[in-house]
């Protein structure tokens, strides 16, 4: 990738390969993900349920189950650090701190026996040698930025006295109370209202400008994607399919999964009864294709070399616009000739 | 709370009343009656037993009788015990507090054991450690206690000498003093070392199941991301959790405790009052063996009651 950089990565992701093990076998989840997040850059990660996008930011944090799962391979960057090396230990250090992670479920992602304040003030706890009063006076601080009412009261109530908002709220007032320099949000509006989202959003939006911390976002919701991204990052089947700026990708997307995805979205001004829809189902990891396109099965623009050519992420309008698919000739595979091809058919 | 309690309370009169029917027609069920004891031996003809019998309202009929033992246990008065001539409360009365102290540091022991090894297993699943746990624990829930007393009894008091293998307190001791206390101690080890096994093999699995459960939880993912130690984790967002449906045995356990010490107190011939009950059945003294059960089915409601209460401390979620 020939990325100018004019900016030092904040997070930089090589070569990450994560797998499960499932019935003893070990499956890759994702597979050969390079990516780059700049300071103060939001970055969106998109693809249906099932494509690896959460396997990818739990393995950036090092959250995944122990035992059943590794990183078989890969650097995970950060400010020049690789955390794939790093011990739980000194993970506990960076995690809270340096980078924070913000989950789908509000719900259930805060310990139903404590109160918000505990849960609030155990970051500031875990982080720093702050006394107890002025972390109870952060804490409501904190609360008041990520804009609760009657901070002083909800600071001492446990979280089933709170809505689903208001728990994401309080999720992410725990994410940035030590000015994080990165927060990897996955999915934080799915499990919530259209109105509550849409407040969400501003609210991450507003924090990423006050704070100045870059924000991977992941998510399967386009609009949300229109709404806050800088770069976008398309994923299929454990891999990037494609990336791009967010205008490009809106405007000219390359990859045919990208093309399926924006024309899945409803449009207000068209009248139908039927949404469009992409047919078929992202293969499980346990019966990943081992040559040629991942998205072959369900591509309607799909060609011979598709299943016997492993397309190859490359640059294909400008510099900053990559893509995984045998339709452009950057993504030939470097040792791949026609007439190789040919005689082995 | 206090509302709530109150209610609860209220709610165990129409209990009560129907088990002491209950208890009353079981007492009535049962073949004979004791005036083996209530009897001269040397006089007893069927005139005198007759008379003897209509003395004691024997002859009345059943509802009035039922009457006249509500009205009396109302009234604190449980009977005469055949067997110790002396009235039922004091009876029950001297051997309660072996009981109770039996229970206790059977409690005790349970407790300290099951948090060590169930949280030891609940953290490191599948590991050998957990392995030889489960092992002892299918182990001491399968078998039967009054074996498990035997061998006891067999390997720690006859090879090896540590513990005596009956009694509560060894004849001739001075009450109050630290021997007394420390003979004690040393005579109710044993017993409440069987006695709790049962439960001790349980609570240790069932805390590691739930600490195994737990542990997969959303809350303990998004702890981790705030960079909460492994530690933390486990011994105060996870036990925290896990400690909710322990408390629905301890209610169960303060009856169990009581009542349960049956088996264990008579192969240990512990005086408490699972040995007075087994006695008590054996010489038909009805007025005890009516009165424990009344004692057992209300401890049994009483346990609930607490274990009800204890979640209300325990889980935020519910409020009274």
């Amino acid at each position: 990738m020939t990325y100018k950089q004019q900016e030092k990565d904040l997070l930089k992701v090589k070569k990450l390969h994560t797998g499960f093990y499932i019935e003893g076998k070990f499956h890759h989840a994702i597979e050969d993900i390079n990516l780059e997040v700049k300071p103060k850059e939001v970055v969106c990660v998109v693809g249906e349920s099932g494509c690896g996008k959460s396997v990818m930011s739990l393995s950036i944090m090092q959250l995944l189950p122990k035992g059943i799962s590794k990183i078989s391979d890969g650097e995970i960057l950060f400010n020049g650090e690789d955390l794939a090396k790093k011990t739980e230990k000194e993970m506990n250090k960076v995690r809270g701190r340096d980078i924070a992670m913000i989950f789908q479920e509000p719900m259930t992602a805060l310990n139903p026996v404590f109160t918000i304040g505990y849960q609030l003030q155990e970051v500031l706890f875990n982080h720093s040698n702050i006394n107890k009063k002025d972390a109870r006076k952060r804490a409501i601080e904190l609360l008041r930025e990520v804009g609760i009412p009657r901070a002083e009261k909800i600071i001492d109530e446990y979280p089933h006295q709170l809505s689903g908002g208001m728990r994401q709220r309080v999720m992410i007032a725990i994410a940035i109370a030590l000015h994080p320099k990165l927060l990897i949000a996955d999915e934080p509006t799915t499990a919530l209202d259209v109105t509550v989202q849409a407040q969400i959003l501003e609210l991450l939006k507003d924090i990423q400008e006050k704070e100045d911390m870059a924000i991977m976002l992941i998510t399967h919701d386009l609009g949300v994607v229109a709404d806050i991204a800088d770069r976008v990052i398309v994923m299929y089947a454990g891999q990037i399919v494609e990336e791009a700026k967010v205008v490009d990708l809106f405007t000219k997307p390359k990859h045919p999964y990208t093309e399926a995805l924006l024309k899945s979205i409803p449009r207000m001004e068209e009248v139908t009864d039927k949404l469009n829809t992409i047919q078929g189902v992202v293969p499980p990891i346990t019966n990943m294709p081992e040559v040629g396109c991942r998205f072959v099965d369900r591509c309607h623009k799909a060609f011979d070399s598709c299943k016997k050519v492993s397309p190859q992420l490359g640059n294909v309008n400008g510099d900053q616009h990559l893509a995984r698919c045998l339709l452009y000739e950057k993504c030939y595979p470097s040792d791949y000739s026609e007439e190789k091809e040919e005689i082995s058919l | 709370m206090i509302s709530y309690t109150l209610r609860r309370l209220l709610g165990m009169i129409p209990l009560l009343i129907l088990i002491s029917i209950v208890v009353f027609s079981l007492a009535k069920l049962m073949p004979g009656d004791p005036f083996s004891g209530e009897i001269d031996p040397n006089n007893t003809s069927v005139e005198y037993i007759e008379e003897m019998r209509e003395n004691l309202g024997y002859n009345d009929p059943i509802p009035v009788q039922y009457q006249r033992w509500v009205t009396n246990l109302a009234q604190g008065d449980l009977g005469k015990s055949t067997t110790y001539k002396k009235p039922v409360m004091d009876v029950i009365l001297e051997r309660l507090p072996n009981t109770i102290f039996l229970a206790i540091t059977s409690l005790i022991i349970t407790y300290i054991l099951a948090f060590t090894l169930g949280m030891y297993s609940g953290r490191k699943p599948y590991t050998l450690g957990d392995n030889v746990i489960a092992t002892f624990n299918y182990g001491g829930i399968a078998i039967p206690q009054y074996i498990i007393a035997i061998v006891a009894i067999y390997f720690f008091s006859f090879k090896l000498g540590w513990f005596p293998s009956n009694g509560s307190i060894t004849p001739g001791l001075e009450q109050g003093t630290w021997e007394f206390w420390m003979d004690r101690i040393h005579h109710v080890v044993l017993p409440a070392m069987t006695l709790g096994l049962f439960s001790t093999a349980s609570y240790t699995q069932f805390l590691r199941n739930d600490i195994v459960q737990n542990s997969q939880m959303d809350y303990v993912r998004s702890a981790r991301a705030r960079g909460t130690s492994e530690s933390a984790i486990y011994n105060k967002h996870i036990l925290r959790n896990s400690i909710i449906p322990l408390v629905t045995f301890f209610g169960f356990d303060l009856a169990t405790l009581i009542g349960g010490a049956i088996i264990t107190e008579t192969i240990f011939t512990y005086p408490g009052i699972g040995m007075l009950f087994i006695n008590a059945i054996d010489t038909r003294d009805y007025a005890v063996v009516m009165s424990l059960t009344l004692l057992f089915s209300f401890l049994t409601l009483f346990g609930n009651l607490i274990a009800d209460l204890l979640y209300g401390v325990v889980d935020p979620r519910i409020r009274y």
